[in-house]
């Protein structure tokens, strides 16, 4: 473990940063512990990313770990594979979640197959980082959740921070992961502070989190979806329902055992996340609740998710993405059983 | 489509040794190469059509779902595969099987692929770093040019001093001895360079200045559909068009593949970059044994392409220049009793267990798969031995 070289010998252990921050050192640092980590992506040398999150790192590491490639996303992806062939643990940046699917062949057919399909003697660690979701008011394909593509693939892992913390921690974890893991960053949290404690032992990379303690309902989701969970929990919590809630964290696989123990407490289950709902996350989380703790449930697992539409234009965006007040219309939904 | 004329051709249809223009600075990589080498060659050619042939017959007995026959473009496998050193890394399509025998991959292991018992069939490390076959068509031109963008990289950081690193890779190689200096080899088709994956091979390969050569075997057909309809231009004029030396020569001439090969593969390890060989040949049997060629191409097409065959030609050249009825006898007979030791063991292949469907799928122990595999093999045994 060698992620604490991020905050500096003589700095503080314990610091407030935006989640943007956080990925830096987090990348930083395992850079630094292992030379065969390659950062390579559209924009990410001088310019340090469209979102900044490679800032400085060219400067420091100079162009043959820092690549700014040529504008291809199948290129890029397609490459990593063929350098985690040579033994280069590859950190890919796609630029914004809409432009992924250029990429999605290389992903689904080669990145997530080639280990099966060389009987186990190829390993390859690489990371895809996806900005993802709404929030920022941007343009089309620069607000969408395409999770749900992937996790649908054998052969990947998927996870996604909600915390500066855990997006500190779990970049380096999936880094050192010697399976492709796709890593999707909330990015409208990605400028809010958090407490990063570069000394706190990391959860591991693919273990569910209760974010905050209650009896009455369990609230579910990833990324930022996770905030509006938090504060729909205040709320709650003022009109008399105590809420806990869990942040997923890791999307593929999925930690059951902290959902299954939170449902058998509280007998009531709501799914959120800004993807469409139509074969979702949140869907599948119904479904094996449901086969799990079905003698637990007081009430049908309910899902708050983006309408089954496309991501509409940004000044629609708070009327299509979950927020406070549909979470708290399930959990009302949910307490009538 | 079947009077082109390559550019380059040191071996004529008719087994002649004529060097002419540009082919002649060609001449001394094969004045350099002795008899042994230049008979390796045959046998590689004609062991390669005997398994080719046994294997379509096995597929047509019911042992195997498809066949892909490579009958007619052994010449431009084998010349470039022998030019490869040992320590390059070649990336196939799937219809490489001339090319995979020279770096030493059993050919059952192309069978135990095509019969359904595995997706890959062979560890590349341990087989002459032969990559494994990949269906998608030209998707692993981007995993041939990630690879050479690693060997550029890492004889760069052989040049710099050494950071922590987890030591999955260590050489002391030197940068400049370019004998030693690793290369790729990505083969594909003409259908392939249809593909967004080849343009964008090329654009990382000559962005990055990759040690790789591409080498496009033009067959002519994509399954049913002709070369015309891929590209209206000689599929060497991609490479040129970005920024890649690329030339076209004669893919049933073993002798010109090599050699161009060779010079290509020099170029490539010595730091000027990516090249492209267009090796103008012909699919003489069909794109697999799912499809029937009679159906979109005409018997006169064919029977020009016969003419060219690459094992006839460059046995006469052999016997002009010595080669006896001996060898040719000798070979022959390797040939048949490697088509009936493949024939023996591609039927007493077992089926693999019902495991292989789990493992593997992550190197990194994972709870879906370990549950999956368990529930499956209580159901399995919930049957009892009567099932």
């Amino acid at each position: 473990m060698s992620g604490a070289t991020g905050a500096g010998a003589t700095a503080a252990r314990v610091t407030e940063l935006p989640m943007a921050k956080a990925l830096n050192a987090g990348l930083r640092a395992a850079m630094a512990a292992d030379d065969r980590v390659l950062l390579m992506g559209e924009d990410i040398g001088p310019l340090g990313g469209v979102f900044r999150i490679t800032e400085g790192l060219q400067a420091e590491f100079g162009a043959r770990r820092v690549l700014d490639t040529p504008l291809a996303e199948s290129g890029i992806v397609g490459t990593a594979i063929g350098l985690a062939m040579r033994g280069f643990r590859p950190v890919c940046e796609i630029q914004f979640d809409g432009f992924i699917f250029p990429g999605f062949d290389q992903i689904t057919s080669q990145l997530a197959k080639l280990t099966a399909r060389h009987e186990g003697t190829l390993t390859l660690p690489i990371v895809i980082r996806v900005p993802y979701g709404g929030h920022i008011g941007a343009v089309e394909h620069h607000q969408e959740s395409p999770e749900a593509y992937f996790a649908h693939t054998p052969g990947l892992r998927l996870v996604s921070p909600s915390t500066p913390n855990d997006a500190y921690w779990m970049i380096q974890e999936a880094i050192r992961s010697n399976d492709p893991v796709m890593f999707f960053e909330p990015k409208s949290r990605y400028w809010p502070k958090g407490t990063v404690d570069f000394d706190a032992p990391a959860a591991p990379l693919h273990a569910s989190r209760v974010a905050r303690a209650g009896t009455d309902v369990t609230l579910l989701g990833h990324g930022a979806m996770v905030s509006v969970l938090l504060q729909a929990a205040d709320v709650a919590e003022s009109e008399g329902t105590s809420a806990e809630v869990i942040d997923l964290r890791s999307l593929s696989p999925i930690d059951y055992q902290p959902i299954l123990d939170s449902v058998h407490k509280t007998g009531r289950l709501v799914v959120a996340s800004e993807a469409p709902g139509f074969v979702s996350i949140p869907s599948e989380i119904a479904a094996t609740v449901t086969e799990k703790a079905f003698y637990s449930l007081e009430a049908p697992v309910l899902r708050v998710t983006g309408f089954d539409a496309p991501f509409p234009p940004a000044r629609l965006e708070s009327t299509y993405l979950p927020d406070v007040d549909r979470v708290l219309d399930a959990v009302d939904r949910a307490l009538v059983y | 489509m079947s009077d082109d004329v390559p550019a380059l051709q040191l071996l004529a249809p008719d087994g002649t040794f004529r060097a002419r223009g540009a082919s002649e600075e060609f001449v001394p990589y094969i004045e350099a190469l002795d008899d042994e080498m230049l008979r390796a060659f045959y046998r590689d050619m004609s062991l390669t059509r005997a398994f080719d042939i046994e294997a379509t017959n096995l597929q047509r007995q019911g042992e195997m779902a498809l066949w892909v026959p490579s009958h007619g473009q052994e010449a431009a496998q084998v010349g470039s595969a022998r030019a490869a050193r040992p320590q390059d890394h070649l990336f196939p399509s799937y219809r490489e099987h001339a090319a995979a025998m020279v770096r030493g991959v059993d050919p059952v292991d192309i069978i135990r692929m095509l019969r359904g018992l595995t997706h890959g069939g062979w560890n590349p490390a341990a087989h002459g770093n032969f990559h494994i076959y990949t269906l998608v068509i030209g998707s692993h031109a981007l995993h041939a040019t990630g690879y050479a963008m690693g060997i550029l990289f890492d004889n760069e950081l052989r040049a710099t001093p050494a950071r922590k690193s987890t030591g999955t890779k260590s050489s002391t190689k030197a940068v400049n001895a370019s004998d030693d200096n690793e290369a790729v080899i990505a083969y594909f088709g003409d259908g392939a360079t249809s593909q967004g994956d080849v343009a964008e091979a090329f654009v990382f390969a000559a962005s990055y200045r990759t040690p790789q050569v591409f080498f496009v075997q033009n067959n002519h057909w994509a399954i049913s559909v002709p070369v015309s309809v891929q590209s209206r231009t000689p599929l060497y004029l991609r490479g040129t068009g970005y920024g890649i030396p690329s030339v076209q020569i004669d893919g049933n001439d073993v002798l010109v593949s090599y050699a161009v090969s060779t010079k290509a593969l020099t170029a490539a390890r010595s730091g000027e970059g990516p090249q492209l060989i267009e090796a103008l040949t012909y699919r003489m049997g069909a794109h697999t044994t799912s499809d029937d060629p009679t159906k979109y191409r005409s018997h006169e097409e064919h029977e020009s392409w016969a003419k060219r065959d690459p094992i006839t030609r460059y046995e006469k050249w052999l016997r002009s220049r010595g080669a006896d009825d001996a060898f040719f006898a000798e070979i022959a007979a390797e040939a048949g009793d490697l088509a009936a030791d493949i024939r023996r063991r591609t039927l007493a292949l077992q089926d693999p267990v019902s495991d292989t469907i789990f493992d593997h799928v992550y190197s990194e122990p994972h709870p879906v798969m370990s549950e999956q595999k368990q529930w499956l093999t209580e159901y399995s045994e919930s049957f009892g031995d009567a099932s």
